[in-house]
């Protein structure tokens, strides 16, 4: 594989260049023998002491009318307990809209918002003395479910909507119709390194905090402004997360806050790291959504109009919701042209924890919305689902998304659908599936094979930037360091294969560092899956300036032509012959007065994005992949096992095989128990129920199919300028396995022909025999 | 008496004589020894983070399996050897499933990879001979990956395991085994005092005795319930009676009339003699639980805690089991479905303890299904656990006895399906409808975070009439969505 990529990138790369080689990722070795420092693992000073949260354990929502902290006080090892009125600056760590308190005054919203913080001896002290506390809540009957704020006409942004044509009409005026409602889950992220801060105070009330987040500069902004700081006051550092998955991006911050706060009050260095309980629930999850559907469509299955109405759960406050609503509309077109469209969005308000950014953000529920569609149409006319999805495909003559921007690789789309198509044998698996259904009544099987194609870029056009910092010191090693954040995902490697291509050095020689606000100031969470894209650029960049100084001086001090002199494997080469080491160069230039030292910046070009009038070019790329899954289901306990996955997926020019493969299994699995095994339950009162893995069921190694083939697409590189035309990968396969809940609900529809199961997202084995038991009583979806 | 605990580190022993009673092992390694590599994910045994192995003698040789440290009581380890991840790397390098990880990309953000490792290093042990995928999987069930999707770490797994065992810990195994057998005296421990102790007495003699004088302690067994009274519930249990160590209390044996468990066994060792019963039964066990949960969790703590939705009370139930129970008072038996009387409640006097199960083996005409359905295949708790028994003659259901765990406050027989199967033809499905329909007026379920009430009656009835199809069929090759009873029965008995 490894080779393959390296070959095609000939002409962009030297295959001695490290870019495109599968390497392990840098901390591998770590990894494995328990080196690799967390947050919670870092030495503690001597007088450390521990943070624990305080609310009320039952109360949901209402005015506060008692807080009586006075046993929480008396407990023992018990340092300092403090409450809202002890935070200096503003009380707030929301990532936008100022609505996030970091501790409860007068009223609570939602159950588990925190209203007082203990500081003590040790962490299980603290963690005893916050439940002492008496607190009294005048409790109000809360909004829980979408259902529950539709009626109550409760949302935290306005409404927002994608139109071309008139579609009410023409679906009014069509022949064939389709109406759907479809119901999915959110999901918790279930990092298993759970939200963790560890703050220092330090002389002038300066900060340092060691937090586990996405996004070091919000976390860096939210303590100043909790404190009372300028920015520049505190500092924030992350090595690396044990997971993250938009779970740390806009949610890191309370944490921190909350460190920061007990260590200004006791001038002492505070951690707070949550119990996986108190994590589960007292940060968001991914949003769930109502969705109705309704399409005009003729009779080879091609879609005239469509109307999407997409009903979010964003909880108590807006957090991220604006950005994660408008991804749902940029992608419930998924590989799909709508000649005409409305695509209309509710944030809904509830009172429940504020739901947040989770990989894909919003587009996995976009797209699962327009599988249904695709299901729905093919179902009704008898067609074979996957015939019904190429036909709607986006192409030459129809390749404008309902938001303006124009699908310019509708060929790759095509391309590897049917390569697909073809290596995963669909054909024949769709009669095998057939003929095991006509034999089998208490088991059923499904096949399915569904594309996606998502956009890169952040929606919110000033994000996109990104800042590296590089030294090359006079011993010829480098140091590097950028804005984004190490959460598993191997971009410290790949931006450090990038820095090694780049200045001509081995990878052993190019130090991987912190992320640090001190060092990349102004960065942008590692988010979007732009993290390579953005910071391997910045890096690349800030690579090429001080390759750029050596070369103008060693070309005037060998009298030679600068464009003779290249750098590579740990060599200056003039005229293609090794002349020194980069070792004696660095020194040399060092003696010469050269500076060695540089920042890189970079700016996504291209992108332009106005909301207000639905204009513009929000996205630099699309990234494609596509997946077909077979299952089996159990008609008499709604069981089911997902027995065979192929998936075809499109990174561009790979930076890095290995580490592209490890996003797209990942992403595949956690997709999959997205649409299948993890259910958020709340209870009527408004308290999650599932708030720990003995509830919360993430997939486990026998959920993963016995076959399971992955290959990367063929691709000829990205058309648009990116590092080495590489694509991103962090997102955009989690909805690969889309094709896992569309093979259910196939399974489920062989039992009566013709109606669109009523199956919702997650397809536990409850909602799939719900759904068994209503088609066979004929009623669909 | 000793007054410290003893356990194997790194070819040392080490010796405690001061601990709280409910200290942790992974706060014991994170706080007291700072060995930070062993990580907790989620503080309650599910996610496997903080997995490390304990070594101990079994019949003599050295075995290593693997726990999760979070919800493992310090005391426990008494006369174990205690492996983290920072042991595995020797003076040549990476642990052959250390280096196996590294070389297939087993982990990303690393933070579950420690207790991957230290599951695959009892793997690596464990020897199993044709190591399948599958087999991994279940030992793995444990450890919880939200990055990889698990592939390449099964890779490495399967690629590590199947080669020749070549490591530092079987080169000095007998070494270590002497040790280990030099940590044997056959003492009762307790460290702390009259109010607050972790005992763990050795004797039958000296449980019942302390339990006399202190029946307001804690008895402990695994600790994967009690454990989370401790790291959830933040519970004080300033006494502590660890059952691990009375010499019998473990001993499961075989005669002719079925199987006795020793109420200490773990799930690892009784699941050896009870899938001999029948293969049902190794299937649900290995789905109880994980490895490291079967490894310290034992039949007796799953029925002693009376818990309406433990795994094995139905199929013991069904299989008519019965217990024994034993006090300073003297020595009692009865039928395990009537010790569950209400939520709760259960018939144990005071200073009682469990001490064994006794399965009788399936009569000839005896047919057994046990079937357990949650939400996720592995490690899960039961929405709805389900056992039959029926005994059949000529195609014709004479007698049955059914029980479900997951549909009442109790694991529970349901009277009126077993009185309406009788007469119940297997090759006429027509005929099971009496039966079907009472289901529904045997129980009035729960709706839950696991299930709906609604969907636990259903399943419940599901569940039945997939018994009677395998059993009409003579295979559940048309009826199971994950494995074959056939399949997974190997050289045991089947119907």
């Amino acid at each position: 594989m490894s080779t393959d990529l390296l070959e095609k990138t000939k002409g962009r790369v030297s295959s001695s260049h490290v870019v495109g080689k599968a390497l392990e990722h840098d901390s591998a070795q770590k990894h494995v023998s328990g080196k690799a420092t967390y947050v919670d693992d870092i030495i503690e000073p001597h007088g450390t002491l521990h943070v624990a949260p305080g609310y009320e354990a039952d109360a949901v929502c209402g005015r506060i009318t008692k807080v009586d902290l006075s046993a929480v006080r008396g407990a023992p090892g018990v340092v300092a307990v403090l409450d809202a009125s002890d935070i200096p600056g503003v009380n707030d760590c929301s990532p936008v809209a100022g609505d996030d308190p970091v501790l409860a005054t007068d009223r609570i919203v939602f159950h588990g918002q925190l209203i007082f913080l203990v500081v003590a001896e040790t962490r299980l002290q603290a963690r005893k003395a916050a439940r002492l506390a008496h607190i009294e809540v005048e409790e109000e009957t809360p909004l829980v479910s979408v259902a529950d704020a539709l009626k109550a006409e409760q949302t935290v942004l306005p409404d927002y909507e994608f139109r071309r044509g008139s579609p009410e009409q023409t679906i009014a005026q069509s022949e064939l119709t389709l109406k759907s409602r479809l119901e999915m889950g959110g999901q918790e992220h279930f990092y298993l390194e759970g939200q963790v801060a560890f703050a220092f105070p330090g002389e002038d009330g300066d900060m340092l905090v060691q937090s586990s987040t996405q996004h070091p500069t919000e976390v860096q902004h939210t303590v100043a402004k909790v404190l009372g700081l300028d920015d520049g006051a505190v500092t924030v550092e992350v090595r690396r997360m044990g997971g993250a998955f938009g779970g740390k991006e806009a949610q890191a911050n309370q944490w921190a806050a909350l460190a920061a706060l007990a260590a200004h009050a006791t001038g002492r260095p505070c951690k707070c790291r949550l119990d996986r309980d108190d994590d589960m629930i007292l940060t968001g999850k991914r949003h769930d959504f109502m969705v109705d559907l309704a399409a005009g469509y003729d009779g080879s299955g091609k879609i005239e109009a469509v109307q999407i109405d997409l009903h979010s759960r964003c909880g108590c406050s807006a957090d991220l919701s604006l950005g994660i609503n408008d991804r749902a509309m940029f992608h419930s077109d998924n590989s799909y042209y709508y000649p005409q469209v409305l695509i209309r969005s509710k944030r809904l308000k509830t009172n429940t924890v504020s739901n947040t950014a989770f990989r894909g953000f919003g587009g996995p529920q976009g797209m699962l919305s327009c599988e249904r569609l695709m299901d729905g149409i093919a179902i009704q006319l008898g067609l074979d689902p996957l015939d019904v999805r190429k036909a709607n495909f986006y192409r030459e003559d129809a390749n404008t998304t309902p938001y303006g921007q124009s699908v310019d690789e509708y060929d790759v789309l095509a391309k590897l659908v049917d390569q697909l198509e073809r290596s995963s044998d669909y054909r024949a698996r769709r009669k095998a599936v057939e003929a095991f259904n006509a034999d089998n009544t208490v088991l059923k099987k499904g096949i399915a094979l569904t594309p996606v194609k998502f956009g890169i870029a952040f929606t919110l056009t000033h994000l996109n930037q990104a800042g590296a910092l590089l030294h090359l010191y006079r011993d010829g090693s480098v140091h590097l360091n950028h804005g984004g954040t190490e959460m598993g995902q191997g971009l410290y490697q790949k931006v450090a294969q990038i820095a090694a291509t780049e200045m001509g050095v081995s990878l052993s020689k190019v130090k991987i560092t912190a992320t640090n606000t001190s060092k990349v100031a102004n960065t942008s969470p590692t988010a979007a899956s732009s993290g390579a894209d953005l910071n391997g650029m910045a890096t690349a960049i800030a690579c090429r300036e001080i390759v750029g100084r050596l070369k103008t001086f060693a070309a005037g001090h060998f009298e030679v032509s600068e464009e003779d002199i290249t750098l590579r494997d740990d060599q200056m080469l003039i005229g293609g012959e090794p002349k020194l080491s980069i070792k004696a160069l660095a020194h040399l230039a060092y003696e010469h007065r050269i500076q060695m030292s540089s920042s890189g910046f970079y700016k996504t070009p291209e992108i332009v994005w106005d909301r207000a009038q639905v204009k513009g070019h929000p996205f630099l790329y699309y990234a494609y992949g596509a997946s077909c899954s077979e299952v089996v289901i159990d008609t008499l306990t709604g069981e089911m096992k997902v027995e065979r996955v192929d998936v075809l997926h499109d990174v561009g020019t790979s930076l890095n095989p290995a580490l592209d493969m490890g996003q797209i299994e990942g992403g595949f699995v956690q997709g999959m128990g997205w649409l299948t095994t993890e259910e958020l339950w709340f209870d009527k009162a408004g308290h999650l129920k599932t708030h720990a893995p003995s509830t919360y069921k993430i997939p486990t190694a026998s959920d993963v199919p016995e076959i399971f083939n992955v290959a990367l697409y063929e691709s000829e590189g990205n058309p648009a300028p990116t590092i080495y035309r590489s694509k991103a990968v962090g997102e955009p396969p989690l909805m690969l396995p889309i094709s896992v809940f569309c093979a259910i609900n196939d399974a489920i529809s062989s039992l009566n022909k013709g109606v669109l199961p009523k199956l919702d997202a997650p397809a536990t084995p409850e909602a799939i025999l719900k759904a068994v038991k209503a088609i066979k009583a004929g009623e669909g979806a | 008496m000793r007054t410290t605990l003893r356990f194997l580190r790194k070819g040392i022993v080490v010796e405690l004589d001061q601990f709280e009673p409910t200290t942790t092992l992974l706060d014991y390694l994170r706080l007291q020894e700072r060995s930070t590599g062993t990580k907790e994910g989620c503080n309650e045994g599910d996610c496997g983070a903080c997995t490390v192995a304990l070594g101990r003698l079994r019949d003599g040789k050295l075995v290593y399996e693997p726990v999760n440290s979070c919800i493992l009581m310090l005391g426990q380890i008494d006369g174990c050897e205690l492996v983290t991840v920072e042991d595995l790397e020797g003076p040549d390098g990476l642990h052959p499933v250390q280096q196996a990880l590294v070389d297939l990309h087993g982990s990303q953000c690393g933070f579950c990879t420690p207790g991957f490792v230290m599951s695959l290093f009892t793997l690596y042990h464990a020897r199993t001979p044709g190591l399948t995928r599958q087999d991994v999987n279940t030992w793995l069930a444990g450890n919880l990956c939200r990055c990889t999707g698990y592939r390449p770490i099964v890779d490495a797994a399967l690629d590590a395991c199947r080669a020749g065992l070549n490591d530092a810990f079987a080169a000095r195994a007998a070494e270590t085994e002497g040790k280990l057998a030099a940590l044997h005296d056959s003492q009762d421990m307790r460290v702390g005092d009259e109010e607050r102790f972790f005992f763990a007495p050795c004797s039958f003699q000296s449980l019942l005795e302390t339990y006399g004088k202190h029946p307001d302690a804690t008895l402990l067994s695994g600790a994967t319930d009690v454990g989370l009274w401790v790291t959830k519930d933040l519970r004080d249990l300033p006494k502590i009676i660890f059952l691990g160590r009375v010499a019998g209390l473990s001993t499961c044996y075989e005669d002719e009339q079925g199987i006795r468990i020793g109420a200490g066994a773990s799930y690892t060792v009784s699941e050896e003699f009870l899938k001999s019963i029948d293969p049902d039964l190794d299937v649900v066990i290995s789905r109880i639980g994980s490895k490291q949960v079967r490894a310290s969790g034992t039949v007796g703590g799953n029925i002693a805690n009376g818990s309406p939705i433990g795994d094995m009370p139905p199929m013991l139930i069904a299989l008519g089991a019965e217990i024994e129970l034993q006090s300073i008072r003297g020595r009692r038996n009865l039928a395990l479905e009537s010790f569950f009387i209400d939520y709760g409640k259960q018939d144990i006097g005071e200073g009682e303890v469990l001490t064994s199960i006794s399965v009788p083996r399936l009569a000839e005409d005896e047919q057994f299904r046990a079937y357990k359905i949650s939400k996720r295949f592995d490690q899960d708790i039961s929405a709805v656990m389900a056992a039959f028994c029926l005994s059949v003659k000529e195609g014709v259901v004479e007698s049955a006895r059914i029980a479900y765990g997951g549909m009442a406050g109790i694991p529970k027989r349901a009277s009126g399906a077993e009185a309406a199967l009788v007469g119940a033809e297997l090759h006429d499905p027509g005929s099971w409808e009496r039966a079907l329909r009472a289901i529904e007026n045997d129980f009035s379920p729960l709706s839950d975070m696991r299930a709906s009430a609604s969907y636990r009656c259903d399943v419940a009835c599901g569940l039945l009439e997939k018994a009677l199809v395998e059993i009409a069929a003579k295979s559940s090759q048309h009826t199971r969505v994950h494995g074959q009873r056939e399949l997974d029965a190997g050289g045991a008995h089947v119907n």
